[in-house]
């Protein structure tokens, strides 16, 4: 017997490479001479800059590993091509809010080092999360992100909403956990093993094993749980608070990366370990999604604060995207997987125009000071105007194929009430969607909002811009990388 | 069959001059408005000329589709680009590409805001609209039938009047709720055939339990879009608010659609539903028909009055479609081609002084012919044609769907025949109040009459109408034999349920 067996550690190329990037920078960062303001800046300028290459660099070893399925440190990790899939998202979203925090973190006063280490650590998180194959591992990744959201929630200390916002979300989040691991000890107590894939085998056919009481109330906390980190009705009420007292880079970031991340787990854990139980638990997810569809779509209309506006759009995308997951068929998960991709460019654009709107050097929130911006900014405007129409869905921009996926799954599992009132509710937001391109448009100014747009953040709204206008020419790629992740899914 | 991919040619090249506008860039915004309304002017032009290869090369001797295209485009779901027009469709191309360049030329001095964004619209609004006449597949129907939604929206919101933003999102709520029922249907049809492309859906057979609700999802669709009654409200609003062009158009064109829908899908695809629903239909068109008359006899505002009188020329394009005979099916087309011409034209006409006055208030008017003689023979040649005087294209039309419905059932043509006469009543009355009487109104002293750029709008509408009314055989042999052939597809689908039908009983 060998003195130590070295574990396999290629599948956690990614992983492995980010964390010691976070160490080197950590490092770094501590050991900057601080204290004057211009040093700080300097110091946090490169570790953001360093920060955003090492997330651009990670997807590539991601794509290395885009062969087969896997699983390392005895069944605790599993990279297949779901996880690559989701894990390029998270990174392209990380590093995409990450760029346009900069700017803003400099204006207020908030340029430290610590912001982009904390994002990476999350970011790193969420990783783990994606590719745990076991409650344990994923409760570890779960853990990670989350202790590093709630701290950037609360970045801007000497503010008491952004405090407020940490902790709110600590407090809630800490609770979710708790249920989670509530669910988790009962699975454990009445299955006996905690890893994915013996579960899987167990409940799956030909396991022999019926899914008891016991397990069916585990499935149900960890659903509660997963459903508070994805932010879907009845567990969304952190969000709206959140997203507003939260600093604006901060929120972009919330609404896109951990997101992706919660639901790709969310799919994970559904499919993977009780895939065979799907009668369990499609009430729930039916009922999740139903609810978060309407109360997204109605409790919008009202809104004056654009970030709480997003909050509330953002769970209604949730709703729509969980159609996917309560059809419980492959088709389902590819539509997930489309409407997430899409998702992360409709909304990293979308909160790059909110970063965009300054008055005199701060920022502005109301939806109604957008008025008048088709004249001032016409293309800050236009850029906004094609991600509300591919919000509300309409073709030929890129959301409109995000839902027509997940639809048309719903339709071939013949859950046609739900595909009815999904499509209802997406009335109902095009509404909202609309009333923000009336204001800019049709409006009359008011006081325009400060020039020019800072570069940054004028080329990540393009690109996503372009994305989201050029993409039906070509939507071949995205979602035959989909369907083959979710099909890697539904293999084992 | 030809190599030339003529039918992407009609539908980008708008598509490329608009994009071409975008990079128009200069510090002064008056050389940036002419050379937008030159850019599209030119754009609009070419594609009308370029679309007369549809007219003299289109093979009228067969009801296959023609022109076809087809390119792989979404390999996962087996979608592709598909495209080509037959009998039903090549007339509606023609209509889009010669209202578009008229809509650009009667905006050429009505608009004076943000012309660049006005004229990208305009050319945008094209693309979708010749793609959605010429689309083969059921998906990419669908994007350009609601992508319309985008630049009509912004159209009536920023260039349109003073209840503009109520309008605007009445319409796009309105045709919006409408058509994601469609979109859903569309999914149980590929569901259930395995294809979203319409000539292999054309001879599918749908399940009957399945069909009313697929009938039903896209009645909701077109049913708003044609508009019928009661889902009409949006259009008065619409249209009135609109600016000229966007009522041209929106009546020219995008009322077909809906018209162009019930033929293109609920027909084929669900002959039995569509029989079962025949009482249905016929009942909401006569209402729309008798009643939108009315209403719009007491109209005070000109565009509105119009508006309604659209709604019940629709009433008669269903009916026509509906009544399943040769005649009622061309009439239907042939009103859906004259409305367009037609109704085009009276927007128009309502511009003209409109833009001398800014008012739409026909208590405002009066005794116009003393001043302006010219506009008063061409409003007289299209009131008259909306009425259907022989020798106009609105004669055709109307003539063929009473012809059509008479065989059926008595009674829907009767009612139909009522709706005549009462569309007779209000234009006339509309006529008289507008032009003859004295001229006593101060700010009518002065008014002058059509202007050259006014002239060459209209020349080619008033042409049209009259050749429409005089030789319509030139229409009709376009889409008869297509016609013929989705005729004889729909009897011969429902022969063989009522053959079921007896045998289960």
């Amino acid at each position: 017997m060998p003195l130590a067996t070295v574990p396999d550690l290629i599948p956690v190329l990614p992983e492995l490479f980010l964390a010691l990037v976070l160490m080197a920078l950590l490092m770094f960062g501590v050991f900057q001479k601080g204290g004057r303001k211009e040093i700080d800046v300097n110091t946090f300028r490169v570790i953001s800059w360093m920060a955003v290459v090492a997330l651009v660099l990670a997807p590539l070893l991601v794509l290395a590993l885009s062969g087969g399925r896997l699983v390392g440190f005895g069944g605790l990790f599993v990279s297949d091509a779901f996880a690559v899939f989701c894990k390029v998202l998270v990174l392209v979203a990380s590093a995409a809010t990450l760029i346009m925090a900069q700017g803003f973190l400099e204006r207020h006063d908030m340029a430290r080092f610590e912001y982009p280490v904390l994002v990476v650590f999350a970011t790193l998180g969420m990783l783990m999360m994606i590719s745990a194959n076991d409650l344990i591992s994923l409760y570890l990744g779960l853990e990670m992100q989350s202790l590093s959201l709630y701290v950037i929630a609360a970045f801007r200390r000497d503010d008491t909403r952004s405090t407020e916002a940490g902790l709110k979300y600590f407090v809630l989040g800490a609770l979710a956990s708790g249920m989670f691991l509530y669910g988790a000890s009962l699975i454990y107590g009445f299955a006996g093993t905690t890893n994915f894939d013996t579960l899987a085998q167990m409940f799956g056919h030909g396991g022999g094993h019926e899914a008891g009481l016991g397990v069916v109330f585990g499935i149900v906390f960890i659903l509660a749980a997963l459903a508070f980190k994805v932010s879907a009705v009845p567990f969304h009420m952190w969000t709206p608070d959140v997203y507003e007292g939260a600093p604006t880079p901060v929120t972009a970031f919330f609404a896109v990366a951990p997101k992706i991340a919660a639901l790709a787990l969310f799919i994970r854990v559904m499919v993977g370990p009780f895939g065979d139980l799907v009668a369990q638990w499609q009430q729930i997810v039916v009922f999740v999604s139903v609810a978060s569809m309407v109360l997204g779509a109605f409790a919008a209309i009202n809104q004056r604060n654009i970030k709480r506006l997003m909050a509330y759009s953002s769970i209604g995308h949730v709703g729509y995207a969980l159609i996917g997951l309560a059809v419980g068929t492959q088709e389902g998960v590819r539509g997930i997987l489309v409407y997430l991709a899409i998702y992360l460019f409709m909304n990293v654009g979308t909160f790059a125009c909110i970063l965009a709107m300054r008055r005199n050097g701060r920022m502005v929130e109301g939806i109604q000071e957008l008025a008048g911006m088709g004249k001032t900014h016409p293309m800050l405007a236009a850029a906004l105007t094609v991600f509300m129409f591919s919000m509300a869905g309409i073709p030929p921009l890129a959301g409109f194929f995000g839902k027509l996926y997940v639809f048309l799954a719903a339709i071939e599992a013949e859950l046609y009430g739900l595909a009815v009132i999904g499509v209802l509710t997406s009335v109902v937001g095009a509404f909202y969607y609309l009333r923000i391109i009336r204001i800019m448009y049709f409006d009359d100014a008011v006081e325009p909002l400060d020039r020019p747009v800072e570069r940054e953040i004028g080329v990540v709204a393009t690109l996503s811009g372009l994305f989201i206008v050029l993409f039906f020419i070509v939507p071949g790629p995205l979602v035959t990388r989909a369907a083959e992740a979710a099909a890697s899914l539904f293999a084992g | 069959m030809s190599g030339f991919p003529i039918l992407s040619l009609l539908t980008f090249l708008p598509l490329a001059g608009a994009l071409f506008i975008l990079t128009v860039r200069d510090d002064d915004p008056k050389i940036v408005a002419r050379n937008a309304r030159y850019t599209a002017l030119w754009t609009s032009g070419i594609n009308f000329l370029l679309s007369l290869y549809l007219w003299f090369h289109f093979e009228p001797g067969t009801a296959d589709f023609q022109f076809v295209e087809k390119a792989e485009w979404m390999p996962v779901l087996g979608l592709s680009y598909h495209m080509g027009v037959d009998g039903i469709s090549v007339l509606f191309v023609l209509l889009t590409t010669l209202l578009t360049p008229i809509c650009i030329l009667a905006s050429w001095q009505a608009i004076t805001e943000r012309v660049k964004e006005y004229m990208i619209s305009f050319l945008i609004l094209e693309t979708l609209m010749v793609g959605m006449f010429c689309a083969l597949d059921m998906l990419v129907f669908y994007i350009f039938f609601e992508g319309v939604l985008i630049p009509m929206f912004l159209i009536i919101g920023i260039w349109g009047g003073p209840r503009r933003v109520y309008s605007a999102f009445k319409l796009f709520l309105y045709t919006l709720l409408g058509s994601v029922l469609m979109l859903l249907a569309m999914f149980a049809m590929y569901a259930d055939a395995g294809t979203t492309d319409i000539t292999k859906l054309l001879t599918h057979d749908f399940p009957i339990s399945m069909q009313p609700w697929l009938f039903l999802a896209f009645f909701a669709s077109f049913a708003v879009k044609v508009p019928m009654w009661p889902v009409h409200t949006w259009l008065p609003d619409a249209h009135v608010e609109a600016p000229t062009a966007g009522s041209v158009i929106l009546a020219g064109v995008l009322l077909k659609f809906g018209g162009y829908g019930f033929l293109r899908f609920s027909l084929p695809m669900f002959p039995i539903a569509s029989m079962d629903f025949t009482p249905l239909i016929y009942t909401l068109s006569i209402v729309a028909v008798v009643y939108t008359s009315l209403v719009a006899l007491v109209q005070d505002d000109m565009k509105k009055l119009i508006a309604y009188s659209s709604v019940a020329h629709m009433g008669f394009v269903t009916i026509g479609a509906f009544t399943m005979t040769v005649q009622g099916l061309e009439g239907a087309i042939y009103v859906m081609l004259s409305h367009g011409v037609v109704s085009a034209a009276l927007f128009l006409i309502v511009g003209v002084v409109y833009d001398r006055i800014h008012t739409r208030e026909i208590s405002a008017y009066g005794g116009l012919v003393h001043r302006m003689p010219a506009y008063a023979l061409v409003f007289m040649l299209f009131m008259l044609a909306s009425v259907g005087l022989p020798g106009t294209g609105g004669f055709v039309g109307e003539f063929l769907v009473l012809l059509g419905a008479f065989q059926v059932n008595t009674w829907v043509a009767a009612f139909a025949a009522l709706g005549v006469i009462l569309g007779a009543a209000y234009m006339l009355y509309l006529y008289r109040r507008v032009i003859f009487g004295e001229l006593t109104k101060e700010n009518l002293k002065k008014i002058l009459d059509m202007s050259p750029r006014e002239w060459a709008v209209f020349a080619p509408l008033v042409i049209l109408t009259i050749w429409m009314g005089v030789y319509p055989a030139s229409f009709l042999d376009f889409m008869h034999v297509s016609v013929e052939n989705l005729m004889n597809h729909v009897e011969k689908a429902q022969a063989a349920a009522q053959m079921i039908n007896v045998a289960g009983n």
